[in-house]
């Protein structure tokens, strides 16, 4: 709650010290800010829950795991932040002020307890998003990324909207746990079918925030066209937050209908994973590459959906929330240095990375890392992040769909490979030549990137099953 | 705590190696890996001595799921173990006479695949195990497609992938397993991936029918076995000696220990239903590597494909699930793992005189490289499987063991004795014998550093094959549990 306020009156302060022109004075203020937030919420661990705004938003270890994860994430991201806004524009105080208050939603999103609040969060987070999405305002496919994601989410968000009415309509309210009580008791049969329509117009609602198939066509055009910077804080906060919104929303208020809503996310998550990844194998940009890949992510995620058993706890519950943790610290760590590179040398396919290696050998290491661990190979945190989620739905018995994701990330390796061998085994020319100028804060933080990814996948232990 | 100073020791020299250059880099490694092959050493004299209760580490790495570190040794693998810290030193004397771009990081990733080749041969835990398992890959894939030849991209790109898919269906094994462990509903801590309790499981024979297929599919790849070898001739072909050398020396040793700890006693009514099918591919890999190596023009890919055919025998020992055949494969892994080092060194130290490894550029060699041939005649002679060499003691053991569970497989199998002999004297023929090439009259004798890499070899070959009760003796406890295990 007070990261809520935090994030809030500070995105405020940051308009204002927009006055002052200075990245010198807005970087650091917003670092300070996420930091403070970070260590505010990490205060609220195991407590016991409180609840906000009239049982509207709670406070509990689910939302406390969720938000670290968004807010860490916002937090290493903004390092990057530094070339591209010097570069472009002067009104950079407003981005910084547009991403806290994105952080404003995806909190709500994790924390809510009523859907009102689930639907102001996604509304929260998704209109900073479209404005970002077309923060480079004289680049035309920053433009058509921007225009793209506000139509489709204008659309999905009527759609969302739609099925929390009649959701509404068959239950009588808008809290989760009362939702829940109607719906493992419902008082009138005929209101079923009002249920049912309501859950399958939410679950579409929701995929396409998290770019689930089959309503991820947007994902690619808008993952180019955004500014990376944005794009890779699309692809994770809005991801996590996404998640954790749907994990709350089938455990807490909809395990009495699991009946109903669990084939569905198992068809989703097939052919998501099946789309997410043949499509990513066939890219030429490694841009497209992780757009595609952050839809087979959603689709493993999903998989997490699959196996949760009614609650907020257990190893479904762990499983996301290590994946997402897993997955956005890669994908900072990926997108960090695909910004760099294509920053510096105005190539956006896979040449562009020729000769990492030798020219920069950090961050060809730390790009290993981050592409290793969304391969989910050991010694990375992706590969503890999906063994976990498949043992988790592996242990509730969906071995069709764990089978089918394990053939889907061999798919997977081929692709995330590609930067790799780019990057060691094929030589440097011309342009690609010479090193990628990188700042000391934007080292340290890759640095810190690649160990977490690391640490994460060597002891797991202290943060796997803490939900 | 010895046995994590074993285990970690040469990953903390390839982090200690970033920051050294050159020939600092060279020295230190190699320093670290003869440290550690005294460590090793030590341990198995230790062991021999007082048994390998000191040995056992179990400390719980993934409490909430019930996945222990978990090491210990037993005979089997003390002998890879030693295997391995033996082998690393003098690979690493051997990539000595290269100038690696970056030697620092080529030496580092050496020593960081052997943490991975000792910890698959250490682990008690399946995923520690699998763990390991692909924490040896990632090295060697960047040292072959790094520092390899022309064509390295594609083919190492082939071999990494063949290599994670079959690892992927093991980890689906696993997985399969350690859900069966513990009592289902009570959450995934009560679980367990320990050995220990994969032994335990009795599960039906259907499932075992295709876990087996599932858990044999990383071990096949990695021998490999016919026919999921294709792979193999280019990655060995294409990756530079050193590579080349772990590749065959000791990688390829981590199927064949998988299949006796991981596959054996686990499913063991799988075992028995395939066990006829995998022998017959085993045996057809045998004749096939044999046939195909007696075309070879390229020593290397000539070596490979003996290789592939060596392994395919021991694979189908392994698979007759005797005794002898048993004991055979742990005497062979050892005697294989020198002969195919020494082979391959001596393809590099030709390549590097001639700058060809091509046989028709090459013969006559001999005259002015008399320890060379001597080496190499030894080295060969033991890949044949003459009597007092390593190879022998191995191959006999292994086609008895052959024998008893079919004497018309054993006699197929025997022809790789007759088929080895007509590749390796040939290749012998072609490159030290025969008429002249340019280079007779320019090239050569070993330097002080080859020798070093060669007499050890040579002491080992001559060791396995006089006194093969040495190393027969400490993995026969290991060797009958696991028959005990399988039910034989």
């Amino acid at each position: 709650m007070i990261s809520i306020i935090l994030l809030s009156v500070f995105g405020i302060v940051q308009l204002f010290l927009g006055f002052l022109r200075s990245n010198k004075v807005l970087l650091p203020a917003a670092l300070l800010v996420l930091a403070v937030v970070f260590g505010v919420n990490l205060a609220d661990w195991n407590h016991a829950p409180q609840s906000f705004f009239n049982h509207m938003l709670t406070v509990d270890n689910y939302t406390v795991a969720f938000t670290g994860i968004v807010v860490l994430t916002a937090l290493l991201l903004l390092p990057f932040s530094r070339s591209y806004v010097v570069a472009h524009e002067p009104n950079l105080a407003e981005y910084y002020a547009l991403l806290l208050f994105s952080l404003v939603g995806a909190i709500m999103m994790i924390g809510y307890d009523h859907l009102l609040m689930l639907f102001v969060g996604i509304e929260i987070l998704s209109i900073s998003m479209y404005v970002l999405a077309g923060a480079s305002k004289r680049d035309s496919r920053s433009n058509e990324a921007a225009l793209k994601y506000f139509l489709m989410g204008a659309f999905a968000t009527g759609i969302l909207l739609f099925g929390i009415a009649l959701l509404y309509g068959a239950t009588g309210t808008f809290a989760l746990s009362q939702i829940a009580a109607a719906v493992a008791a419902p008082a009138n049969a005929s209101l079923l079918p009002m249920l049912h329509i309501g859950i399958l117009l939410m679950i579409i609602g929701i995929g396409f925030k998290v770019s689930a198939a089959p309503f991820h066509f947007w994902t690619p055009d808008v993952y180019e066209g955004t500014p990376t910077f944005f794009t890779a804080f699309m692809s994770t906060v809005v991801k996590t937050a996404g998640f954790a919104a749907f994990l709350k929303l089938l455990a807490v208020a909809l395990p009495a209908a699991q009946g109903f809503w669990a084939p569905t996310i198992q068809a989703m998550c097939a052919l998501t994973l099946l789309l997410g990844n043949v499509g990513a194998a066939v890219q030429t940009t490694p841009k497209r590459m992780l757009a595609y890949s952050s839809v087979s992510h959603a689709g493993y995620l999903l998989i997490g959906l699959v196996a949760g058993s009614g609650t907020l706890v257990g190893p479904a519950a762990s499983g996301i929330f290590f994946y997402s943790l897993a997955y956005s610290i890669a994908t900072v760590a990926a997108f960090g240095v695909l910004k760099l590179v294509a920053a510096h040398r105005q190539r956006s396919d896979y040449t562009a990375l020729n000769g990492l290696g030798k020219t920069n050998p950090l961050l060809a290491a730390v790009m290993t890392v981050a592409m290793l661990s969304l391969a989910g190979i050991p010694l990375t945190g992706g590969f503890f992040g999906k063994f976990f989620l498949l043992t988790a739905a592996a242990g509730q018995g969906h071995i069709g769909l764990v089978v089918f994701a394990v053939i889907m990330s061999m798919v997977g390796i081929y692709y995330y490979l590609r930067p790799i061998i780019a990057m060691y085994l094929r030589p440097a020319e011309g342009p690609t030549a010479e090193a990628v100028p990188v700042d000391g804060l934007q080292s340290f933080t890759l640095a810190l990137l690649a160990l977490l990814t690391i640490a994460l996948g060597i002891v797991p232990g202290f943060l796997s099953g803490i939900l | 705590m010895l046995t994590a100073v074993l285990l970690f020791l040469p990953l903390a020299a390839a982090l200690l190696l970033h920051f050294t250059k050159g020939g600092t880099a060279r020295t230190l490694a190699l320093g670290a890996s003869l440290v550690e092959f005294a460590l090793a050493a030590f341990v198995a004299f230790d062991f021999t001595r007082h048994g390998s209760g000191a040995y056992n580490l179990d400390y719980a790495w993934i409490s909430s799921a019930g996945i222990n570190f978990h090491l210990g040794l037993d005979g089997l693998s003390l002998l890879l173990v030693l295997l391995t810290t033996f082998l690393v030193p003098l690979i690493l004397l051997a990539a000595f006479r290269h100038d690696y771009d970056n030697p620092s990081a080529f030496y580092a990733l050496v020593l960081a695949m052997q943490t991975g080749l000792l910890g698959v041969f250490m682990s008690l835990d399946a995923f520690l195990f699998y763990f390991f398992w692909e924490v040896a890959l990632i090295p060697i894939y960047f040292l072959a497609g790094a520092w390899g030849g022309e064509r390295r991209i594609a083919v190492t790109l082939k071999f990494f992938l063949f290599t994670v898919v079959g690892s992927l269906l093991m980890l689906a094994g696993f997985v399969y397993l350690y859900l069966q462990t513990g009592p289902a509903a009570s959450g995934l801590a009560a679980h367990s991936s320990e050995l220990s309790a994969f032994y335990k499981l009795r599960l039906s024979a259907g499932e075992q029918s295709w876990l087996f297929w599932l858990i044999f599919a990383a071990f096949a790849v990695k021998m490999p076995v016919f026919p999921f070898h294709t792979w193999q001739p280019d990655t060995y072909t294409e990756a530079p000696a050193p590579a080349t050398m772990l590749l065959a020396g000791i990688m390829l040793k981590m199927g064949i220990y998988g299949t006796l700890r991981w596959l054996l006693p686990i499913v063991p009514l799988g075992v028995s239903q395939w066990q006829r099918p995998v022998i017959i591919l085993a045996v057809i890999g045998v004749i096939y590597g044999a046939l195909i190596a007696i075309r070879q023009r390229d020593m290397k890919r000539l070596i490979a494909y003996s290789s592939l055919s060596h392994v395919g025998l021991m694979a189908a020992g392994v698979f007759s699930l005797t005794q002898i055949g048993l004991q055979g494969a742990v005497i062979q892994m050892l005697a294989h793992g020198v002969n195919v080092v020494g082979m391959f060194f001596v393809a590099d130290a030709i390549e590097r005189r001639t700058g060809t490894r091509l046989l028709p550029d090459l013969g006559g060699l001999t005259r002015r490289t008399p320890l060379l041939s001597v080496c190499f005649l030894v080295l060969l002679l033991s890949t044949v499987a003459l009597p007092l060499t390593g190879g022998f003691v191995g191959e006999f053991l292994l086609l008895a063991g052959i024998y008893q569970y079919s004497a018309w497989v054993g006699a197929v199998a025997g022809l790789t004795i007759i088929f080895s002999a007509v590749y390796l004297l040939r290749l012998f023929q072609r490159t030290m014998l025969g008429p002249d090439s340019s280079f007779s009259a320019t090239i050569t004798d070993l330097t002080g550093a080859e020798l070093a890499v060669f007499v050890p070899l040579i002491v080992l070959v001559f060791w396995l094959g006089l006194f093969p009760g040495t190393f027969l003796h400490i993995s026969e406890p290991a060797v009958s549990s696991i028959l005990t295990a399988v039910g034989r």
